[in-house]
């Protein structure tokens, strides 16, 4: 890449960096230092605002550059993100978005604890819960990674690395000094500056067909070399039984994760209201669905236009697609309209991937403060602000988050996602379920069904082939992986659930029937709530 | 002063703040009111049972069994339906990917139309979930909750 590129590029980022900082010295400037505020930015946003921020959280690099860049190599395949990715809403919206709201203060935890024994049940759900944001977190700084190799050319690995710690520096920043409320609007900001980016870039691959989405998806095939086959599905999953089922285990964590999330859960707490929450919900399904349908288009547009070959040779995962896109829509490399589009593509998702990785930072130090240090501290030790353990937890997680980001840049960080999603989906929904429509459920059954989700999914990815005994691994040069999936959702999402009516039917522990009236009076009520 | 009610124990509600850090007015105007109208922070054994009561009450009642099967009525058979449709979906697209491939006009085929179609669903879903709750349970849900907090503020023996 030219000279032109990397310096226009990397202005619009400095400039978004610049805003965003302001932003936080701003919200900063006034704040409160309660637990209130750091968490859930004071609960008064409007629906409009937390929806725009819920799909910024959610949009992340993983969709913008992962989905776009597996739609542009595999074709159909590549669509089941997208597919997935909205349809999760649904169970959001449906079955959590309303009731977590009034149930909880800041954290998953939260709901459930408060018909249980507090402290197993928040080292629980705490546990869980920072695990999810740290591999999400990784997925994240993977993507930063790779579009800095783009950017500055060639592979050079002290950039990458570089950029990985600079991200990584940043969102410490605007976590400790900002809390939820600075994170929001970085958040809308970004999302509106991704919707247009998408939008943009999409007229101008329609423009490019003549508006032809037909001739889009024919091109797409034609020049992929496989025809007809890169519109239907299996070009990457099909093949052998272990592919297929990886495909449906890939489908169920995807719709079964979101509602697991811990960062997207903590965005219901800056609302006032559950009716406020659900209308949150519906503004983010309409942005996040236009913007998947949008990614499906920008993704066999880079295959039409592009072409597999291309895409594969500058990342192999296809993580750069859509700005090699951007760069042939604007006129070609050398050109000033290729290098503009090239430069805002590049920035924009820069300036995600900022967002989303302060968002799940934010959350994960809420579930180290709130929940596990709250739980596990000394009695009677020094009593420390709340809050101020959450900055330090911020500053914890992003050294980890940097350390494991490095280790793993040569992933697909869709594909990470969706091992994200799997852990989500397994330790934290079968629980949050439970707790919020099982009359019976218990302490003991609320404990085992988050641990017995969680540890099958970490072992189940710790013995795939993601880790170890093929040529992409993690450690390619051994080989200890038993388990054939890549992504383990298929078999341990049922053993979270399984776990938590085991452990439920087996406590000798009586529910309490007050309790229960109380959360169910409180979650469809809003009575009391927070 | 006891915390006995779980949904402030001492473990979960902002510890060790307020501690010289300036949580006076300003907070105080900006918390929503529900809060303040809500069921009092602190309060002793007694007041706890008694509020208790009021949920187990409120529970039983025909007005709060209307919500909540309205609530179930709608959303039991939605998420049935909307997991079946996801589910064939993917099952359909890893073993039958010949029948995704059959085509339907130029270069959409059964496949194609299947993922838009699971696009299309998802925001009539949404559409029409918003509008059930907004026209048949927000009003009951909300002077439910105002009842509620009226009770529980009445046994809790504190304003």
């Amino acid at each position: 890449m030219t000279g032109n590129h990397q310096a226009l590029a990397l202005l619009l980022f400095s400039a978004f960096v610049a805003v965003t900082l302001g932003i936080t010295t701003w919200v900063s400037r006034r704040r409160q230092g309660s637990a209130e505020e750091f968490y859930a930015g004071g609960r008064l946003f409007s629906p409009m605002e937390n929806g725009f921020a819920i799909a910024g959280d959610y949009m992340s690099a993983a969709s913008f550059l992962g989905i776009s860049g597996l739609i542009a190599l595999f074709g159909y395949d590549g669509m089941l993100y997208s597919v997935g990715f909205l349809v999760a809403w649904l169970v959001v919206l449906l079955l959590v978005a309303e009731l977590v709201r009034n149930c909880g203060r800041f954290t998953l935890a939260d709901v459930v604890a408060a018909r249980m024994r507090e402290r197993p049940v928040r080292i629980a759900a705490g546990t869980s819960s920072v695990t999810v944001s740290v591999l999400y977190l990784v997925a994240q700084m993977v993507g930063a990674g790779s579009l800095v190799a783009l950017l500055l050319g060639g592979r050079s690995e002290a950039a990458q690395a570089w950029t990985v710690v600079g991200v990584g520096a940043l969102m410490v920043i605007y976590v400790s000094m900002g809390g939820m409320r600075a994170t929001t609007w970085i958040q809308i900001v970004k999302a509106v500056l991704l919707l247009g980016g998408t939008v943009v870039l999409t007229v101008l691959v329609l423009l490019r067909f003549h508006g032809d989405f037909n001739r889009l998806l024919l091109t797409a095939a034609e020049r992929s070399g496989h025809g007809e086959a890169f519109l239907a599905p299996g070009l990457a999953y099909g093949g052998d039984w272990t592919s297929r089922f990886d495909f449906m285990s890939l489908g169920l964590a995807l719709v079964l994760g979101t509602a697991g999330l811990p960062h997207i859960l903590s965005r219901f707490y800056t609302v006032p209201t559950a009716r406020a929450a659900r209308r949150s919900v519906v503004w983010s399904i309409g942005l996040i669905g236009g913007f998947y349908l949008m990614t499906i288009v920008l993704g066999f547009g880079a295959a039409a236009v592009v072409g597999p070959d291309a895409v594969r040779g500058s990342n192999a995962a296809g993580n750069t697609a859509v700005p090699l896109l951007a760069l042939d829509l604007g006129g070609g490399a050398g050109s000033t309209g290729g290098t503009v589009l090239f430069a805002i593509v590049a920035a924009v998702a820069f300036a995600t991937i900022l967002a989303v990785v302060a968002g799940i930072t934010l959350a994960s130090s809420a579930s180290v403060a709130h929940d596990l240090y709250a739980s596990l501290r000394r009695r009677g030790g020094k009593p420390r602000s709340e809050v101020a353990v959450a900055r330090v937890a911020a500053l914890g997680i992003g050294v980890l988050a940097i350390a494991l980001g490095l280790l793993a840049r040569d992933l697909n960080v869709a594909f990470l996602v969706g091992l994200a999603f799997a852990v989500a989906a397994s330790a934290n929904l079968p629980v949050l379920l439970y707790s919020l429509f099982w009359r019976g459920f218990t302490t003991r059954g609320a404990v085992w069904a988050v641990y017995g989700g969680l540890i099958p999914a970490m072992v189940l990815v710790l013995l795939s082939p993601v880790v170890s005994g093929s040529p992409e691994s993690l450690f390619p040069g051994v080989d200890f992986h038993l388990f054939p999936l890549q992504n383990p959702g298929l078999v341990s999402i049922p053993l979270g659930f399984l776990a938590g009516w085991l452990g439920t039917v087996t406590s000798a522990e009586i529910p309490d029937e007050a309790k229960h009236a109380e959360a169910e009076v409180r979650s469809l009520t809003g009575a009391g709530a927070v | 002063m006891s915390y006995d009610d779980p949904w402030y124990d001492a473990l979960a509600s902002g510890w060790g703040e307020g501690t010289g850090k300036g949580t006076g007015a300003p907070t105080a105007v900006r918390t929503p009111p529900v809060r303040a109208a809500g069921v009092p922070a602190a309060r002793g054994r007694e007041g706890a049972a008694a509020v208790a009561d009021v949920y187990l009450q409120v529970q039983r009642s025909a007005a709060f069994q209307e919500v909540r099967s309205r609530y179930r009525r709608f959303v039991v058979p939605a998420v049935v339906v909307f997991c079946a449709w996801y589910v064939a979906y993917v099952v359909t697209a890893t073993t039958a990917p010949d029948l995704m491939a059959r085509p339907v006009s130029g270069a959409v085929n059964v496949g194609m139309l299947a993922g838009l179609g699971q696009f299309l669903t998802t925001f009539l879903l949404t559409w029409a979930y918003a509008r059930h709750a907004r026209l048949r349970r927000d009003r009951a849900a909300l002077e439910l909750r105002w009842d509620t907090q009226e009770l529980a503020r009445g046994r809790g023996g504190e304003s």
